[in-house]
């Protein structure tokens, strides 16, 4: 299917420049031209079908079918897809936090959908189906959607309401489960098709400089470092590379699109996969800035609660991922 | 009559691009109205919006998550 784009790369780099068969530079170039259209394409396409996906459901319809039907231990779960198609920005965070405590959805059902957000999402498919395939593209997004919900199952096990700041409290106090139906609006794909087109014009205008930049580094690392090289430093059966790996991840914040090309290369270059997916939902899921916005409505000990948790689960998948790929 | 205009945003880039947008089109278009940014989170909250930037016209809310085009926002400041 991608033929044509290693054909392209390889008449550039060794027709159009010129550039010797075999040696580093041309190799990394070949692997950089190749990988970028490739990524580009498949980011594309996947942000494409996810804007529709998404313009029908928006976030108020996500809250008010939250907060109005009774799911019985499904709701976990349902928050945390329902974070697969809704596009979040950390900087929305708070907003939706507040309003899904206004709603009278529980704490619990909040984090998985905060959780799960921003590690699957439409660009981290598009990147992980170019990068690593389908089939790991597949077991990563299931992993994603499990980490949150059982990531929030166990947060709401430890009552945490306690540790709001107090004007969430009040919120808290004073929320009520959403009584109006949705409306929904009711425009045809054809009326909707050009705000989605704009919001994948914005998207892919905003990760391109990120992805390109994620390519070249990782593909000066696939040109320069020997096949193997890591496996002396980061075996399989190292046990703490996990644990390592993750915790150095945590405080880094980075999107999806500059962190993934170079989790690839780490990988190729022998670094077990789950490691690398430990490191990548580390830096993508949880960070400082996001703790820092966060403090306006959680405590301290909330926002520690809440990254221990999420870090330990990221801990295990990552162990999971060693052990069945 | 001049209108109002609010922005809520925390501050992240989006909510940047989106104040400069509103003010290219009005100085652009010679729209009689005052922008206003609103970045304290409990003042957007009383918004009851759940993704921001959010762009407000008179008190109500006419875009929220996005970024618009300016034929967009030209269009509902008209």
């Amino acid at each position: 299917m991608f033929d044509w784009i290693q054909n392209l790369a390889d008449w550039t780099v060794y027709d159009v420049l010129e550039l010797d068969k075999g040696a580093h530079l041309s190799e990394a170039l070949n692997f950089f031209i190749y990988d970028t259209i490739k990524i580009l394409l498949l980011l594309f396409v996947i942000i494409f079908i996810m804007g529709i996906v998404n313009s029908y459901f928006p976030i108020d319809k996500v809250k008010n079918y939250l907060s109005r039907n009774k799911l019985y231990g499904l709701e976990y779960l349902m928050a945390s897809l329902f974070g697969v198609v809704t596009p979040f920005c950390s900087c929305s965070s708070v907003p939706l936090f507040i309003g899904f405590v206004r709603g009278g959805i529980p704490l619990g059902v909040t984090f998985a959908f905060l959780i799960t957000s921003p590690l699957v999402n439409e660009v981290a498919i598009g990147l992980f189906i170019g990068l690593f395939g389908l089939k790991t593209t597949l077991i990563y997004v299931a992993s994603g959607i499990l980490l949150g919900t059982i990531s929030g199952f166990i947060l709401q096990k430890f009552k945490l309401d306690k540790y709001l700041t107090p004007w969430v409290k009040e919120i808290l106090a004073n929320a009520q489960k959403e009584q109006d139906a949705f409306i929904a609006d009711k425009k045809s794909l054809k009326d909707r098709l050009p705000v989605i087109w704009d919001e994948v014009k914005t998207i892919l205008k905003g990760v391109i400089p990120y992805v390109v930049v994620g390519i070249a580094i990782g593909g000066l690392m696939h040109g320069y470092i020997p096949e193997g090289f890591f496996e002396k430093y980061m075996a399989k059966d190292n046990i703490f590379a996990v644990p390592i790996a993750t915790i150095l991840a945590v405080p880094m914040y980075s999107n999806a699109s500059g962190i993934l090309p170079v989790a690839q290369v780490l990988v190729a270059k022998g670094i077990p996969l789950g490691t690398a997916i430990a490191f990548m939902m580390g830096v993508v899921g949880l960070s400082l800035p996001e703790a820092m916005l966060l403090k306006k409505v959680m405590s301290l000990k909330l926002i520690a609660i809440f990254f221990s948790v999420v870090t330990l689960c990221i801990i295990i998948s990552g162990y999971l991922f060693n052990i069945l790929l | 009559m001049s209108k109002v205009i609010k922005i809520l945003g925390t501050g992240c880039p989006k909510c940047k691009s989106m104040t400069g947008i509103v003010s290219d089109v009005i100085k652009e278009n010679n729209i009689d109205a005052t922008i206003e940014k609103v970045e304290d989170i409990m003042e957007i909250m009383k918004f009851n919006v759940m993704s921001t930037p959010a762009l407000v016209i008179d008190d109500v809310i006419t875009i929220k998550g996005r970024i618009p085009s300016k034929s967009e926002v030209l269009a509902l400041l008209n």
